[in-house]
C-alpha cells in the first residue's frame, strides 16, 4: 500500500466524518465547520490523482494540484460569507435552529 | 518505515476531526479545525504538493480559522451547546457515513493502471511559457481563465459580504478589529512583524514563478499583515465606500480580464500570450492579482460595515 | 567528515524531540494555564532551536541555512508574543481552566 492510497482512505474518511457533523449539528456555525471538513477530505482525494500521475519529471500531476489551490481559495470565501450571513441573521433576530428552541446561538451585546 | 509515519499522520489527523465534530464547545472545535489545517499541509507535503501545502496552512487553516474564531467570539456562550441529537439518530447517519466511506475507499483501493495523468501534456510547452514551476504554468498560462474566474468569484464573495450590511450603515467601516482591552505585546507585535511579513509575501509571489510559492500564498501573507495592523489598533479599517480601497479590490480581475482581451489582439484568442512575452505579462498580471488577494482576503475577514459612513 | 555532520543532525534533532516530548508532557500535566505556558516556551524554543541546529549541516547552501534561521527566529517572534497574549488573558480572567 503506497502513501497515496493510505491519505486516500483517509480523506474518505475525513469526507464521512465531516457528513455526519453537517447532518447531526444544530446550530449552522458547526454545520460550517463540517462543511470545511468535507471540502478538505476532496481536496485530498484531488491530492492522491495529483500523486498517483506523478510522470514526465514532476513528483505530481500539476493540473489537479491547481484545481485543489483554486478549491481551497473559493471554500474561504463561501466560508467567510456563510459565517458573515449567520451573524446578520442572528443580528436581525431570526432563530437559527429549526424546531429547537432550546438551543438558540446568541450574539453577545 | 515511512508508511508507519503516513499511519501516524492518518490517526492523528482523523482523531483531531472526530474531535472536531464531537466536542461540546464551539471555540475548542474552531482551534481543532486550525490544527487540522496544519496537520493537512503536512499531509500535502508527503504527497510532494509543496504549492497546496502552503495554501492549505495559509488559506485553509489560518484564514477559514480566524472567520471563524471571529464569529464565535461574537456569539454568547450556552450550556448543551453542541450535543448531537439521540443516540438512535446518531447510529442512523454513521452508518450512512460508513457506507460513503466505504464508497469513496473502494473507488481509491481500485486505482486505474496506468493512471491517468496531464504531467506530459503540461511539461511539453513549459519552456514556451519561461517558468520553472508547473503548478504556476498552470494557473497563469494553461487554465488562466479557472484563475480569471475564481478571482471573479472572490470579488463577488466580498460584494455579498458587504451587501449583508444594515442599509444604514452602507458604506462605512466594519466592525473594529481591535481588541477590548490594549495590550502592549500585540503592539509589538504589529510593529516588528509587518515588514517582515510584507517581504516574506513579496517572495513568496516572486518566487512562485520558479519554486514552490504564487499569488495566494503571497498575497494571503500581506493580508495577515494588514490583520495584525489593524487588530493592534495601529492601522484603522477603511470605509468600504472609499474609491481606493474599491480600486485596489478591482486592479486584479480589471488587468487579468484585459490582458485576456488583449490576447485576441496579440496572439489570436482569449486569455493567449504571445510567443516570447508570456513571462513579463504573467508576472505583471500576478503582482495585480497578489494586491488584490490581498486586500479582499483581509477584508473578508473584517466583515460587512457596521458604523454609518461618516459625513 | 560528512559522517560526523551527519551523526550531529541526528543528535540535535532527537534532542530537539525529546524537549518537544516534554513541552506535550507539561502541556498535558500541569495544573493551569501559566504553568502549561512555561512548559511550551521554554520547550518549544529549544526543541525548534535544536532541530534547526541540527538541520544546518544539511543544508546545501548559505541560503537556505539563513533561512531555516529566519524561521526560527519568526517562530520565536510568533510564539513569544502568543503566550504573553495568553497569560494576559488568563491572568485577567483569573487563572484560566
Amino acid at each position: 500500500m503506497t502513501p497515496a492510497t493510505l491519505y486516500g482512505i483517509c480523506a474518505a474518511a475525513l469526507v464521512a466524518i465531516g457528513l455526519f457533523g453537517l447532518i447531526l449539528h444544530p446550530t449552522p456555525l458547526r454545520k460550517v465547520i463540517s462543511f470545511n471538513l468535507i471540502g478538505s477530505g476532496t481536496f485530498l482525494l484531488f491530492g492522491i490523482a495529483a500523486r498517483r500521475g506523478a510522470a514526465a519529471g514532476f513528483l505530481g500531476d500539476p493540473i489537479p494540484q491547481a484545481m485543489v489551490i483554486t478549491g481551497i481559495v473559493v471554500a474561504f470565501a463561501a466560508t467567510a460569507l456563510a459565517v458573515a450571513l449567520l451573524l446578520r441573521m442572528l443580528e436581525a433576530g431570526a432563530p437559527t435552529v429549526d424546531g429547537s428552541p432550546d438551543t438558540p446561538d446568541d450574539l453577545s451585546p | 518505515m515511512s508508511l508507519a509515519v503516513d499511519l501516524v499522520m492518518v490517526l492523528l489527523i482523523l482523531t483531531t476531526a472526530v474531535w472536531t465534530i464531537l466536542v461540546r464547545d464551539r471555540r475548542d472545535a474552531v482551534i481543532a479545525f486550525i490544527v487540522l489545517g496544519l496537520l493537512l499541509s503536512l499531509v500535502w507535503m508527503r504527497l510532494m504538493a509543496v504549492d497546496v501545502a502552503l495554501t492549505e496552512a495559509a488559506v485553509g487553516g489560518g484564514a477559514t480559522g480566524l472567520v471563524l474564531l471571529r464569529a464565535c467570539a461574537r456569539l454568547l456562550p450556552v450550556e448543551a451547546e453542541g450535543a448531537l441529537p439521540g443516540l438512535r439518530l446518531q447510529l442512523a447517519v454513521g452508518a450512512l457515513c460508513a457506507l460513503v466511506a466505504a464508497g469513496l475507499s473502494a473507488v481509491i483501493l481500485a486505482p486505474v493502471d496506468p493512471a491517468p495523468t496531464l504531467a506530459p501534456a503540461v511539461a511539453a510547452h513549459m519552456d514556451e511559457v519561461g517558468m520553472k514551476n508547473p503548478v504556476t504554468v498552470v494557473l497563469l498560462a494553461y487554465r488562466a481563465l479557472d484563475t480569471l474566474l475564481e478571482k471573479v468569484v472572490l470579488v463577488l464573495g466580498l460584494i455579498g459580504v458587504w451587501a449583508l450590511a444594515p442599509d444604514l450603515f452602507w458604506g462605512g467601516r466594519p466592525a473594529s478589529l481591535r481588541a477590548a482591552t490594549p495590550s502592549g505585546t500585540l503592539d509589538f507585535l504589529a510593529r516588528v512583524l509587518p515588514p517582515v511579513g510584507v517581504v516574506i509575501g513579496i517572495y513568496l509571489v516572486w518566487n512562485g514563478a520558479d519554486h514552490p510559492g504564487g499569488t495566494f500564498q503571497g498575497g494571503t501573507a500581506l493580508a495577515a499583515m494588514w490583520l495584525l495592523i489593524m487588530m493592534a489598533g495601529l492601522g484603522e479599517l477603511p470605509e468600504t465606500r472609499a474609491l481606493r480601497l474599491r480600486r485596489l479590490v478591482a486592479v486584479g480581475p480589471a488587468l487579468f480580464i484585459a490582458v485576456g482581451f488583449a490576447g485576441f489582439w496579440m496572439a489570436g484568442g482569449f486569455l493567449s500570450y504571445p510567443p516570447g512575452l508570456a513571462k513579463p505579462i504573467i508576472v505583471a498580471v500576478e503582482v495585480a492579482l497578489a494586491l488584490s488577494i490581498a486586500v479582499i482576503l483581509a477584508l473578508m475577514v473584517a466583515g460587512p460595515a457596521a458604523k454609518e459612513p461618516e459625513r | 567528515m560528512s559522517l560526523l555532520l551527519h551523526l550531529f543532525t541526528v543528535a540535535a534533532v532527537s534532542a530537539g524531540v525529546f524537549f518537544f516530548l516534554a513541552g506535550t508532557v507539561g502541556l498535558l500535566r500541569f495544573p493551569d494555564t501559566l504553568t502549561r505556558l512555561h512548559a511550551l516556551t521554554k520547550a518549544d524554543n529549544l526543541g525548534l532551536g535544536l532541530i534547526v541546529l541540527g538541520l544546518l549541516p544539511q543544508c546545501p547552501d548559505v541560503t537556505s541555512a539563513l533561512k531555516l534561521v529566519a524561521i526560527w527566529a519568526l517562530v520565536q517572534l510568533g510564539g513569544a508574543t502568543a503566550s504573553q497574549l495568553i497569560a494576559e488573558f488568563a491572568r485577567r480572567d483569573g487563572g484560566g481552566r
